[in-house]
């Protein structure tokens, strides 16, 4: 088990930069969770901890030590690859032996590593097949095995679910938290789907254009997202986002949105009066009522049951709108719907797109 | 099946058959000329197969030509230039395939760029860089020259064929505690086993049938090969048909031989399971 420090680290291929300064600090045991659209650069920073693309600038240290300059061979890391990279001519033993093999281990040590490892991912049945006699779901297993079994100081996953159907995902999900918790392994995770992300980091960082956007916790980042786009990427349905201006009348808070209705906020903000924001609201907060102060009308455009429960797409303005809601009575909505945020759950965000700051004058939960 | 697949599955199979024909008649009409005795070979007429059969000239080209020596020349030739091009081609294909250096750009185009020339223009040149440095008239000579020549297309070829496999087994053996070389030993070079066959194969009929070279650098029995030899067969008054197909018949057999022990490489899908797909 080891720490992992990431300091400043830039990579540039040619010309083009693709990480522009990352820090970070991984625990000793820690589930980081990388998450980002394509392009963000987060398998880049994965492949250069693994050794397999060079450190343009910045330092690498695994355990305290610098591994900028060491070979993949030499940083004791184990990676799952998204498209598995099964040695095709080798069975699942030797698959999973092969590290061990090359670092000339004894057979006894071998055969009772694979044996361990084929017990914990219930690969025994299959020692003696060959990659391609197995399905995406048992290759799967067979790559996280081959990981396993050298007991690596760390564990790299580079999008290792996104070939699998949404089913299989799920359960592979399950036990690689379970195995997580079992080995207490330090992990790196890197994916582009949020649920994973939410599911199995112990920390999540968010990374956008090259950019760390945002570190914390699953619900760190849901709850408080440090700028829009954090706000947008972490949620499904996404985030909505209105565009407004803010406002103090009365001594309370608030939004004022283009068509005149002001948007009461739970508390003060440090912004200028009159200033450009943009307001937030999950799908899921927004509250679905008869006409009210505050409240507004939306034109229903499609609405999408998903058994647990349902979503609205709705034309707010002209510019689409979700509600999530577990109220099956939306089932039947009209071809119009009320709607109001409750102040609690709006999250502000000032003109730079960062989160807004509440004012000290005013408590709130914000 | 429905009628249209039927017709359909047909049309595809005559079409199969015929080009099937095609291409064997000629091998068909040399072995049928290599047992025709002599005497019918002019007599008969156009006939599909001779009244009677003889094995005449296949034991006159083994027991009273140069017929062994050339074809143990080709052997040599053929084999050495096959072995030297596909190891060298193996290791420029796999550096084409996988890495970024300087002038990897000019390098390729250099590479096309020889398989530009008629090789007509360069017998001369060639045959003048050869004879100070005592290389005509010798095997070495000609493995020198068509190793040359067939190095550009197999390192293509090999190319291609690493190209095919996934970047990621490497990295995962690099991970695993491989070196460059051993991933590449242990990883790439097993599942490349068909292009290897396929370039083996190739070169060696490239150098099995290489005629212009031959004939310019070897003068003498001694270092003909085989393609060279056929010609002795032709002499200023006559051409010896039987004695000439019963060699080719003879020729034919250790391509045959060598295709049927790669054969098994050239199959595809060894690589099938490594990657989703």
């Amino acid at each position: 088990m080891a720490s992992i420090d990431i300091r400043n680290v830039r990579k540039n291929f040619g010309i083009v930069s693709v990480l522009h300064g990352v820090d970070l600090a991984i625990e000793n045991g820690e589930f980081v969770v990388l998450v980002g659209p394509s392009g963000c650069g987060k398998s880049t920073l994965l492949r250069m901890i693994a050794g397999l693309e060079e450190v343009t600038e910045g330092e690498i240290r695994i355990d305290g030590t610098r591994v900028n300059e060491r070979a993949p061979k030499d940083r004791d890391i184990a990676m799952v690859f998204q498209s598995y990279a099964l040695y095709p001519h080798m069975n699942v033993a030797e698959n999973m032996s092969y590290g061990l093999r090359i670092r000339k281990a004894a057979s006894e040590k071998i055969a009772a590593a694979v044996g361990n490892a084929a017990r914990k991912l219930e690969l025994q049945p299959l020692l003696a097949r060959r990659p391609k006699a197995l399905s995406g779901g048992q290759r799967q297993r067979v790559a996280m095995g081959r990981a396993i079994v050298r007991q690596p100081k760390a564990f790299l996953f580079d999008e290792p679910l996104s070939n699998l159907d949404a089913r299989l995902r799920e359960q592979m999900r399950a036990e690689i938290k379970k195995l997580h918790r079992d080995l207490g392994a330090t992990s790196i995770y890197v994916t582009h789907d949020q649920i994973e992300a939410m599911t199995l980091a112990d920390r999540i960082v968010a990374m956008h254009e090259g950019v760390v956007q945002q570190v914390g916790s699953p619900l760190e980042l849901y709850d408080r997202p440090a700028n829009l786009f954090v706000a947008g990427f972490i949620g499904s349905p996404a985030m909505n986002f209105l565009l407004a201006r803010y406002e103090v009348s009365a001594g309370t808070a608030g939004a004022r949105l283009p068509d005149g209705t002001l948007i009461a906020l739970s508390s003060g903000y440090q912004l200028e009066e009159g200033a450009a924001v943009t307001l937030g609201i999950r799908p899921e907060h927004v509250e679905m009522s008869p006409a009210s102060e505050g409240s507004l009308r939306a034109a229903v455009d499609l609405i999408e049951p998903t058994g647990f429960g349902i979503i609205l797409h709705l034309g707010l303005h002209g510019l689409p709108f979700n509600v999530f809601t577990l109220d099956r009575a939306a089932l039947t909505a009209g071809p119009t719907v009320t709607v109001t945020f409750p102040p609690q759950h709006l999250h502000l965000f000032d003109e730079t797109g960062k989160r807004a700051l509440t004012s000290s004058l005013q408590q709130g939960k914000n | 099946m429905n009628r249209y697949s039927i017709l359909g599955t047909a049309l595809h199979r005559l079409a199969i058959l015929c080009y099937m024909g095609f291409a064997l008649f000629p091998l068909f009409w040399l072995l049928k000329v290599s047992v025709t005795p002599n005497d019918l070979l002019y007599s008969e007429g156009v006939r599909m197969w001779p009244s009677r059969m003889s094995f005449e000239h296949f034991r006159f080209v083994l027991a009273h030509s140069a017929f062994p020596v050339f074809f143990r020349n080709s052997m040599i030739v053929a084999g050495a230039t096959a072995a030297i091009v596909t190891l060298l081609a193996s290791l420029s294909g796999y550096a084409l395939s996988r890495f970024t250096f300087r002038g990897k750009y000019w390098l390729v185009a250099l590479m096309l760029l020889t398989q530009m020339f008629p090789l007509v223009m360069l017998v001369a040149p060639i045959f003048k860089m050869l004879s100070p440095l005592g290389l005509t008239n010798s095997l070495t000579g000609l493995v020198v020259v068509y190793t040359a020549f067939n190095i550009p297309f197999a390192t293509f070829l090999m190319q291609s064929f690493f190209d095919g496999i996934p970047k990621e087994l490497e990295e995962a053996a690099k991970i695993d505690g491989a070196t460059q070389f051993m991933a590449f030993r242990q990883i790439i070079l097993p599942l490349t086993l068909p292009g290897i066959a396929a370039t083996l194969g190739f070169v060696f009929t490239a150098a099995w049938s290489e005629l212009l070279f031959a004939l310019m650098l070897i003068s003498g029995n001694s270092a003909a090969t085989f393609p060279v030899g056929l010609l002795t067969f032709v002499s200023k008054f006559s051409v010896d048909f039987g004695q000439m197909m019963a060699a080719g018949v003879l020729a034919l057999i250790p391509a045959c031989l060598f295709f049927l022990f790669i054969q098994r490489y050239l199959v595809q899908g060894l690589t099938a399971g490594a990657v989703k797909g």
